[in-house]
Formats: structure tokens, sequence, C-alpha cells
């Protein structure tokens, strides 16, 4: 693989008054693959994922796509060009359906939103995308609750299948399966293989979980005290002397 | 059929179905159900305001915004037909003209207030409006050469539309159909086709964002939805209607000024029947303001009588008194709030459920 990333930050930077969450972080993703984000609470993981989706300005440094600089673009620009993003802390539409969740998220994809006079009902294909990717997550039985009456589980569930119906060329995926029972994880598990069995779309996954990471990822990034701190093979990575130091003793403690 | 009028968004349950259907009934027949100069003025008010009551809950229930300056553009309406009656002559030019300008300056003015500080955190723009709307009432009643200040417009309105004008020499179906009948049905049908146009936009692709928008602008703006686009729409669109509703108000009572209009205590009435009906569904407004309306009509009549018969009693004709009626309002209003805090379109869909 000889293209240019289709993902790439340099330098990135935010600092919240002198402390800087995220410092420094160059980091190059080629199209098609899956890098695993780990590193200890508090290590900066999410705020990389808010610089790179847009949700938090960075205070130095630029993110590209495609090699194009997308640091300055709001959020929105950024999820038009195919950053998705799956959120760690559960953020949904609550008093919505699960249904009509996702299909916010299809209705965006398809630039529908500014029409004022077509029924969004009579807008099939939106509709049927929308369960698509309920039954993705096996979600499509509870397309009528209201997304605030899930139970944690469902909720994460939903998270993800949100992002698919954005069709994204980028998927980040926040702890995608924290505080999922044991049943539940395989189905997100599967999802994130299948996902990346297509071949073309480049997956960033934020995980704890070191089995999971080993399974799926192709390469992991440790991030510490905002900093990266390796990368490389998962094995040569997990063997590595500074993420046991840095990042599996502080995991080992944390359960 | 009924469906594609109401965009597929029926109301849902059979009380609210019933009730629903029940006004609208009653309003459509008022001139002959209801007879009488102050029975049909009462329903006028109330088609005007239901589509003035919808169009503040597509800010406030459907998208979360909270604005004071609702009456500001219902205001600008009625100014804009006055003065273009009294300035121009009276006609339909001169109606369409007023009509026309009017719609403009409300559409510039949502514009500018909604670019200006929608951006910003919701109590600034709250605060905007509120601010916005009482420099606008203070100008207009400055403005005397051309607004006729504290005093207001009196004008006249094309003759077929007033009492004057018969339809035929007999009455038909026993009832004189005069100018002031046809102007009321001219009302009730465009305020009709106003709250279903709504309707249709709150089911639109449209809608649906902005109900997003309510529910977590963060995610929405991460979905791909630029939220500061779609709540200056929704400002703006609802300004244009309320606009409508102002004109439709003014030509009705031939009179425009600030009292009828402008004033803060018909804003605070607007908020009352929005919360009573039921905030984040259209036909909210709809029983809210009938609701609304018919007690600030006939409440002070009901007391009346009440007062009357409770004559001897100690304290309760006082408290009867139909000065007292704001009173009793205050009283059911806080009620109907502990008891629906949903409002009655969400009580009546909550029981069926
Ligand atoms: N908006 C903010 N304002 C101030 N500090 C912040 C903000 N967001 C994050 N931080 C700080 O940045 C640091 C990194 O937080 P972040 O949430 O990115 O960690 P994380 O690696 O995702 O941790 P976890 O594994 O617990 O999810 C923390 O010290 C956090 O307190
Ligand atoms: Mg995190």
């Amino acid at each position: 693989m000889t293209d240019a990333p289709i993902l790439e930050s340099r330098d990135l930077t935010i600092r919240f008054g002198g402390h800087a969450a995220v410092d420094g972080v160059s980091c190059a993703f080629s199209r098609g693959t899956l890098t695993a984000i780990v590193g200890p609470n508090g290590a900066g993981k999410t705020t990389y994922f808010n610089l790179i989706s847009g949700q938090l300005p960075a205070t130095a440094g630029q993110v590209l796509l495609a090699g194009e600089d997308i640091t300055r673009l709001p959020a929105p620009r950024r999820a038009r060009l195919g950053v998705g993003r799956a959120f760690q802390l559960t953020n949904l539409f609550p008093n919505l359906s699960v249904f009509e969740n996702v299909r916010l998220a299809a209705q965006a994809r398809a630039g529908a939103g500014l029409s004022l006079f077509r029924r969004a009902d009579r807008l099939t294909d939106l509709a049927d995308k929308a369960m698509a990717c309920l039954e993705r997550v096996a979600l499509a039985g509870r397309r009528e609750a209201l997304a605030a009456t899930l139970p944690h589980g469902d909720q994460r569930k939903l998270e993800v299948a949100i992002m698919l119906a954005l069709e994204p060329r980028i998927f980040m995926f926040d702890e995608p399966t924290a505080g999922m029972s044991v049943d539940e994880v395989p189905v997100i598990l599967d999802l994130i293989r299948r996902i990346k069995a297509e071949g073309d779309k480049t997956i960033l996954l934020v995980e704890h979980k070191m089995d999971v990471v080993r399974s799926l990822a192709d390469r992991i990034v440790v991030l510490h005290n905002g900093r990266l701190v390796a990368d490389g093979e998962p094995a040569a990575v997990i063997a590595s002397k500074v993420v046991q130091e840095a990042y599996l003793g502080v995991a080992a403690s944390d359960g | 059929m009924i469906d594609r009028l109401l965009s597929g968004d029926l109301p849902r349950g059979r009380v609210l179905s019933f009730l629903v259907l029940a006004v609208v009934l009653a309003l459509a027949l008022a001139p002959i159900l209801f007879p009488g100069q102050r029975n049909l003025d009462v329903a006028a008010r109330i088609c005007v305001f239901i589509v003035l009551v919808a169009s503040y809950d597509l800010l406030l229930g459907y998208t979360g915004i909270v604005s004071f300056a609702h009456t500001m553009f219902f205001g600008i309406g009625a100014y804009g037909v006055a003065i273009a009656s009294v300035r121009l002559g009276t006609g339909w030019d001169a109606l369409a003209i007023g009509l026309i300008a009017a719609l403009s300056l409300s559409a510039a003015l949502a514009l500018a207030i909604g670019l200006f500080s929608l951006r910003v955190r919701a109590i600034f723009f709250a605060m905007v409006t509120l601010a916005v709307a009482s420099a606008f009432q203070i100008l207009a009643s400055q403005l005397s050469w051309l607004t006729g200040g504290e005093d207001g417009l009196t004008f006249r309105i094309p003759a077929v539309l007033t009492p004057g004008f018969r339809l035929s020499e007999e009455p038909i179906l026993g009832v004189m159909i005069t100018g002031r009948t046809l102007l009321y049905w001219g009302v009730f049908l465009v305020s009709a086709s106003l709250f279903l146009v709504m309707l249709r936009m709150v089911n639109a692709p449209f809608g649906r964002v902005l109900q997003a928008i309510r529910e977590n602008d963060f995610r929405a703006e991460a979905l791909g939805y630029r939220t500061v686009v779609y709540r200056t729409s929704a400002s703006v669109l609802s300004a244009l209607i309320a606009t409508l509703a102002g004109a439709m108000m003014a030509l009705w009572l031939r009179y425009n000024g600030p009292a009828t209009t402008l004033s803060f205590s018909i804003m605070v009435d607007i908020l009352l029947m929005v919360v009573i009906g039921g905030m984040g569904s259209l036909y909210g407004a709809i029983l809210g303001a009938t609701l609304f309306i018919l007690a600030q009509n006939y409440l002070q009549d009901l007391m009346k009588q009440a007062a009357a018969a409770t004559q001897g009693v100690p304290l309760l004709p006082e408290l009867l008194h139909p000065d007292r009626w704001l009173l009793w309002l205050g009283v059911l209003f806080v009620l109907s709030v502990y008891f629906f805090p949903s409002g009655i379109v969400g009580r009546l869909r909550g029981v069926e459920r």
C-alpha cells in the first residue's frame, strides 16, 4: 500500500488551561486498516478523537483527511466528508424513537435535511437503510422504543447503528463494548470485523480489552499523558516495555 | 385523504381526535352555529391565535428555542396591513403591498437575530429577542406619525369584507351572509391552510432535524447538520407565519395598536397557550388557544353569574367578582401545568398509550 494516508494528524495538540490533553500527536492511518488506540484512563484518547472529528478545536497541529487540511472545519462539515463517530458516553436523541435516531443519520448522509415539504415518512429508502443498520446491531426489534428507555447495552448498539447509517469513510469507535453484557459484545465485534472485511473502510478503535485489541487490530497506538508513546504491530507493541509500564500495568490494576 | 392533508401526523388518541375535530368543526361553522358579533369575534381570534401559537411552538416545542420576539412579528404583520391601508388608501393592492413589506421586514429581522445570536447559548438568544422586541415596541409607539402611537390606526378594508356588504338579500340557511361572514371564512381558511403547512413542515425531513436539535444539538452536529442554519431557518419561517397571523388580526379588527398585537402581555398569553395545549405537538396549539381565548372571553360572564348566585355568602362573591378573572385564569394555569406537565395533548396521548 503506497497510497497517501486517508487520515493523518500532525503534531496535534490541545491544551485546557496549562494541561495538554493531547500533546503533539503525529500519526497516519492508511485506508482499509484497523488501528487500536490504547492508553490508561485520562490518556487523551477521547480527546484525540474529538480533535479528529471536530468536537474540539486544536490548539496546534493539523488534521488531514485524504491529504486535505480539515483542522479548521466545523464538526458537521467533517461528518459530511466521511468522518464517523460513535461516542464513548452515549450521545443519542433521548426522546426520539430508536428508529428515528438512525433515520436521522441516514437523512443526514443523504443530505435531505433541508427539504421542507416532503414527508419524511415517505422517504422509504432512508427508512430501509435505517432498518438495515438496526438489524446489523440486532436492535430492529426495539425500533419503536424511545432511545432514553433502552438499557445501557442497547444504547451502545444504537450509538453504533447511528454511525453505520452515516456510511462514513472513517469509523471511530470509542470503547464500543464498555458496559455491555458478555453476550452483547460479540455482536459489536463481529460488526467491526465485517466493516473491516469490506476492505476500504478505515477504523479507529479505542478499547481497553487487550484480547479484543489483539484479535482485531492491524496496529496499536499507545497514548499516555496525551503523548504517543508507542506505535506498531500488535504483538510487538504489547510486548514492549514502555507499554507494559505505561499502560498494561495500569489497565491490569483497574480491572 | 385525511392522512395526506395531515401529513401522516394524526392527533392520535380518541379523545384528542374528537376534541380537535370538534374545535375545527365549530370554527368552520361558527357563523351558523354561534351567530352574533361577539361570538364571531371570539372565533376569529381563536383562528388567528391557533396559527400564532402553532408558529411559536415550531420554535419552542419543536426546536427548543426560547424567543420573546414572537409578538414583534405578529405586530409587524398587523402594522404592515394597517399602515399600508391608511397611507395608500383602502384596497386590495394596499393590503398586498403592506403584507409583502411586513413579510420582508420580519424575514430580515428574524434572519439578523438568528445569525447574530443563535450560534451562542440559548439564554443569550432569549435575551436578545427580549431586547429587540422591547425596542420595537417603544419604536412603534414613538413613531406616532406612522403608527398612530398608543392610539393605533383604524383603517378601512375592501367593501366586500365589511358588514355592510350582503352576499344576497335573503338569509342563507337562516344566516345573513355579510362581508363580515366572508372575511371570517377567509380568516378560517387561511388559518387552516397555514396550520396544515406547518404540520407538513414538522413532518418533513426539515422538521425532524429541528426535533433532533431540540433533543441533542451536539449530536445533530456530529451527524453533519449545521444547527445554525436549521435554527435560523426555523425562526425565519416562524416569524413569517406570525406576520401572516398579525395581518389577519388587523384585517379582522380593522384596527391595530400596540396593545392588540405588540404588547408583552400577548407574548405571555402565547406562552401560556403553548404550555397548556402541550409543547411539541401542533395540535396543542389548537386546544391551548381555544381554551385560553374562550376563558379570556367568557370566564368573566361565568363569574358574574356565579358572583350573583352567591350573593350573601361571605367572601365568595368577592372572589368571584369578574375583575378577578385573571386571578382564576392564573389558578387554572398553575393547576393545568401541575397536573398536565406535558400539556393537554401530552396528557391525552399518554393516557391511551
Ligand atoms: N473539555 C475538557 N476540558 C478540560 N479538560 C478536559 C476536557 N476534555 C478532556 N479533558 C481532560 O483531558 C484528559 C484526557 O481525557 P480523555 O477523556 O481524552 O481521556 P481518555 O483517554 O479518553 O480516558 P478514558 O479511558 O477514561 O475514556 C483528562 O485529564 C481530562 O480531564
Ligand atoms: Mg475516553
